[in-house]
């Protein structure tokens, strides 16, 4: 059960290799969090990130491998960790791949793929643990969504528009699940140091996934329903939303 | 749908979401309110047959998640108010299990019945008492609620039975601070308080500090059947711990004024302010609640005795403000009482030195003694200390401090009350309640599949429910560490 402060005992990772998900769950080990199950496509890279987290403290951590894209299995999927969890107290979806615009804009199944995972498959996967969480009657689910989706820029709008494609499900879906007990919390970070930006020139506001991670926590013990990391964004974003085209354009990166 | 003879009326389902009284960690659950104990059996017997968990809510007064089962359902019995049988020769009356403390007084003070135990609200209904054994400002010399309570009638999985300190005491005990857990409570037969006016005789004093306080009270306490201590969590240094003390008896008739005896057992509190709208999170700060713990201190007399005071302004002084728990702003509040044994003072000057170190804006902050504990071994109250504060989530020091506090209360010997819990560390359960299996027995007894649950005994673990089955397939991958093995049986 979540606790007074949002503090969950339980949780199911999807993709839960993320560098960002890995340091949200480090955070929450310290706090009440016991029970967590790693959902994701690369099983090695899950068993490393399970042996991380019972090194932290009396943990107890299963995985399942599984694409997201794979909707066949989900089912399975979800049954499978609701019952090792029993009460599923947080979902944290963060599954995504960053893709590489300059190839993919000419490869339509890159396209098609990136999409398939970022938004489709991902929101395959959170209308079903959104059924969990209803039936339930409480939990969370961190839907981990990006700037990059507020406004969709050319440099990486395969990215970007999967992004807001997301972060338009989970704003639907947050309203969805009022009054069922449960709810949603959006989270938009700016560029992130992790291994899927490696190699990449740091944007403006560049963050770590701690500082991500604590962005997270936070919002979870104030409830609040989108949280942007690091926090000036939102009202650099509030700017860039409403800028003109012919200067969006103009901007660097 | 209509009863008949033989089928029992079963009440409508409403799913709603719940919070306690804090108004933290909602959870949705599928609401019956039942009006006679009749229904209430055929809802627990509806449950147990379609698998479904259970608690019982009163007034929802529990600041935590005691009376809410996610995804199950949850019986508000508050229709259950009725007076069963009263004597007036005595005081000892049979009511139903949603009573009120305040129904209970409107309707026994005017006859010259006081209620044996109240909390700091008259909200909370016998059945809640009951399940939190509640105490009041008397325990240091009269225990807490459940001492008189003579009999009651308890709805458990294989029916109803009677219990009393005579009659299967172990589950009578268990039932006392078992918050709910091991039936529901529809009625009870309690023990009343003569009394001569609905008029308290209060002394009012204060305290420099803590050390002060901690002396007057032991020193004086004896001498009143009530008192409480204020203190402003905010005063450091030489004042930590200052403290406004109120303590008080029951006035007798010859205490009040000629005019004023012919109408001396008159009971008619009103709600005199509602706060109206849930203002901004952050409206209770360490500054506000400086600037008002100042005030309320300077306001209070040095030294004032023989005071009169209606009953609602000496025990329930919050009652008068309608809604006050909206205070804290949306994001709510956790509430933190804790008591530990005598002779572990440096842990409660401890957890003050913190509170008032860590700017910690608590609204109101109260100690008081408490006297011998009864033999509920789930019961809050033990010979000691207790403190009881409030603090608003959304502080992110809030969180660690009071995972600190926890360690330093059960450290010294402590407990935290499970009625205002929304937040322990599950792991300090069994350290804090050392009779937690003997307890846990006795449950199992009467509800052996676990048809009663709460987001509070799910969250701490209370009833030792049977780990989730595992997945018929096997696990695709799975690693574990070998302590965790053990408690998967």
């Amino acid at each position: 059960m979540n606790d007074a402060m949002g503090m969950p005992q339980t949780a199911v990772v999807v993709g839960g290799t993320s560098d960002i998900a890995r340091a949200v769950l480090r955070t929450l080990v310290a706090r009440r969090l016991r029970r967590i199950v790693l959902v994701g496509r690369d099983e090695l890279g899950l068993a490393a990130a399970a042996k991380e987290l019972q090194a932290l403290g009396t943990v107890e951590v299963d995985t399942i491998t599984f694409d997201v894209t794979d909707t066949d299995q989900l089912p399975a999927v979800v049954r499978d960790s609701s019952t090792r969890l029993g009460q599923v107290d947080l979902v944290l979806v963060a599954a995504g791949v960053l893709g590489d615009q300059a190839r993919d804009e000419s490869d339509p199944e890159a396209v098609a793929r990136v999409l398939a995972t970022n938004f489709t498959g991902t929101a395959a996967v959170m209308t079903a643990f959104a059924t969990v969480l209803r039936r339930q009657g409480h939990g969370r689910m961190v839907v981990l969504s990006s700037v990059a989706g507020v406004r969709v820029r050319r440099a990486n709008y395969v990215y970007g528009a999967s992004k807001a494609g997301l972060d338009g499900f989970a704003l639907g879906m947050a309203e969805a699940l009022r009054g069922s007990g449960a709810a949603l919390m959006i989270v938009r970070p700016g560029w992130v140091a992790t291994r899927m930006t490696e190699g990449l020139d740091p944007a403006p506001f560049a963050t770590t996934p701690e500082a991500v991670a604590a962005d997270v926590v936070a919002g979870m013990e104030r409830s609040t329903p989108v949280v942007w990391s690091p926090r000036p964004l939102r009202f650099v974003f509030a700017v860039l939303r409403l800028l003109p085209a012919a200067l969006w354009r103009r901007l660097p990166g | 749908m209509k009863s008949n003879g033989t089928t029992p009326h079963v009440p409508p389902r409403a799913h709603r979401a719940l919070t306690g009284w804090g108004r933290t960690a909602p959870s949705a659950c599928d609401v019956t309110e039942v009006r006679s104990g009749e229904e209430l059996d055929a809802v627990v017997s509806g449950a147990l047959r379609s698998k479904r968990s259970v608690v019982a809510r009163g007034l929802g007064r529990s600041y935590g998640d005691a009376a809410q089962c996610a995804g199950g359902v949850v019986i508000d019995i508050t229709g259950l108010d009725s007076v069963l049988d009263a004597d007036l020769e005595t005081g000892v009356v049979r009511v139903g299990a949603g009573m009120s403390i305040d129904a209970l007084m409107r309707a026994f003070v005017p006859r010259g019945w006081f209620v044996p135990v109240t909390p700091g609200t008259r909200h909370v209904t016998v059945g809640g008492a009951i399940a939190a054994d509640i105490h009041g400002k008397n325990h240091h010399r009269d225990g807490s609620f459940c001492s008189y309570v003579t009999r009651l009638s308890l709805a458990t999985p294989s029916g109803r039975v009677e219990v009393s300190p005579e009659h299967d005491p172990e589950l009578f005990w268990a039932t006392a601070g078992g918050m709910g857990l091991t039936g529901i409570v529809v009625d009870a037969t309690v023990q009343m308080l003569r009394v001569e006016t609905a008029t308290m005789r209060v002394d009012t004093e204060r305290a420099r500090n803590l050390d002060d306080c901690l002396t007057r009270m032991i020193e004086r306490d004896g001498e009143y059947r009530y008192s409480v201590a204020w203190i402003d969590c905010l005063a450091r240094g030489p004042k930590m711990g200052r403290a406004v003390l109120t303590r008080a008896d029951h006035a007798r008739l010859e205490d009040l004024p000629p005019a004023r005896r012919a109408d001396a057992l008159r009971f008619d509190p009103v709600v005199r302010a509602q706060v109206p709208v849930t203002p901004p999170s952050g409206l209770l700060n360490p500054m506000t609640v400086a600037a008002f713990n100042e005030l309320w201190f300077r306001k209070a007399p040095r030294s004032r005795a023989g005071q009169l005071q209606t009953m609602a302004t000496y025990f329930h002084p919050l009652d008068g403000i309608g809604s006050w728990n909206r205070m804290y702003g949306a994001r709510g509040f956790v509430q933190y009482q804790f008591v530990v044994p005598f002779g572990a003072e440096d842990a409660l000057r401890d957890v003050l030195t913190r509170l008032s170190q860590g700017r910690m804006a608590s609204f109101v902050t109260v100690l008081k003694r408490f006297g011998p504990a009864d033999p509920g071994p789930l019961s809050f109250p033990v010979a000691g200390w207790t403190l009881a504060f409030d603090l608003p989530v959304g502080p992110l020091s809030t969180g660690p401090l009071l995972d600190a506090l926890d360690e330093t209360v059960a450290g010294a010997g402590g407990r935290v009350y499970l009625a205002k819990d929304s937040r322990l560390r599950p792991e300090l359960l069994e350290t804090m309640y050392p009779r937690l299996a003997e307890w846990r027995a006795t449950r199992d007894r009467v509800d052996p599949t676990g048809l009663f649950v709460s987001d509070l005994s799910r969250r701490l673990g209370l009833v030792s429910t049977p780990r989730p089955r595992r997945a018929s397939r096997p696990a695709r991958g799975r690693t574990k560490p070998e302590a965790q093995e053990k408690a998967t049986s």
